[in-house]
């Protein structure tokens, strides 16, 4: 019989490591499909990966078992990410100088006739990409939690460790930080 | 050109990027190779999980101590005060040896 969360935790405080093989097997797909949103390189999302385990494994003692496992161990994850992005916040490239001829095609096709700019071309993917790469770690974090994975505020709370009135504020920051960078896409691609 | 237009276009482009959970072959077995010896409890984060625990506890006997203080019937009422009957206990030999010829 598959043992529950509970019990491998359980288990592995008591001193059976081999019992935390099984909880990494399950959740592991979790991590990386969030470690793939802030990380480009398959090399980086990997270490965030490890790090969230290496981590989870070290900080078992603390996790009180009141939320689910997932939950603690997504925070967890949350605050690496976070982390990573701090510490690679001058990598940061200026890659909206270089527009390949599709985005720029995308971005005309837009301009004349917004309909017409579908959100599934591969040229939008790429352009929503360098946008997300120039916006600061915060801006980064709260509009990919807000935005794409669409989480609630209180969520975000949860996750990221500040409080609700600081992720509205980041949140309203991000927006208007968003709006800057196309502002000077803009600017490039017309002026 | 329309900025707020193109943000909606490009975040439902990003929405509908979802990115891969595949995980790389073997990746389980390369963390339990790191991971050397058994995660240490934290002491701390017990001690400070039961001193919570104990809040409630504590100030219900506070609470229960308080109005037991102060509603519960005083056992003195009616009787001489506790100092009175120190002092006279203590007195009682110079106030018998007062009407004797011994002077101080």
């Amino acid at each position: 019989m598959e043992r529950t969360d509970a019990e491998l935790i359980k288990a592995v405080l008591d001193g059976d490591s081999a019992s935390f093989e099984p909880l990494i097997q399950k959740y592991s797909p979790r991590v990386f499909a969030a470690a793939r949103r802030y990380a480009r390189r398959e090399s980086e999302v990997d270490d965030i990966a490890q790090e969230v385990w290496i981590k989870a494994f070290q900080k078992l003692g603390s996790f009180r078992g009141e939320a689910p496992f997932e939950h603690w161990l997504m925070r967890l994850a949350v605050r690496i990410c976070y982390d990573f992005l701090r510490e690679h916040q001058r990598n940061r490239e200026n890659s909206f100088s270089e527009l390949s001829q599709e985005e720029g095609d995308w971005l005309d096709r837009h301009a004349a006739a917004p309909e017409s700019a579908s959100e599934s071309a591969e040229a939008a993917r790429t352009l929503v990409r360098r946008l997300m790469e120039q916006l600061s770690p915060p801006a980064r974090l709260i509009i990919t939690l807000l935005e794409l994975e669409e989480k609630s505020v209180k969520e975000i709370a949860r996750l990221t460790g500040w409080s609700v009135p600081l992720v509205k504020v980041r949140a309203f920051r991000a927006r208007a930080e968003m709006r800057k960078q196309l502002a000077q896409l803009e600017k490039r691609k017309y002026l | 050109m329309d900025l707020n237009n193109l943000q909606k276009k490009l975040l439902a482009a990003a929405r509908a990027d979802s990115p891969s959970d595949r995980v790389p072959y073997a990746f389980e077995k390369r963390v339990m190779a790191r991971l050397g010896r058994s995660p240490v409890r934290d002491l701390g984060a017990l001690w400070a999980q039961a001193l919570w625990r104990a809040t409630a506890p504590c100030a219900a006997i506070m609470l229960l101590l308080g109005a037991w203080a102060v509603f519960a019937p005083d056992p003195q009422v009616g009787s001489t005060d506790f100092s009175e009957d120190f002092e006279n206990t203590v007195l009682a030999a110079v106030v018998q040896d007062s009407g004797s010829d011994y002077v101080w």
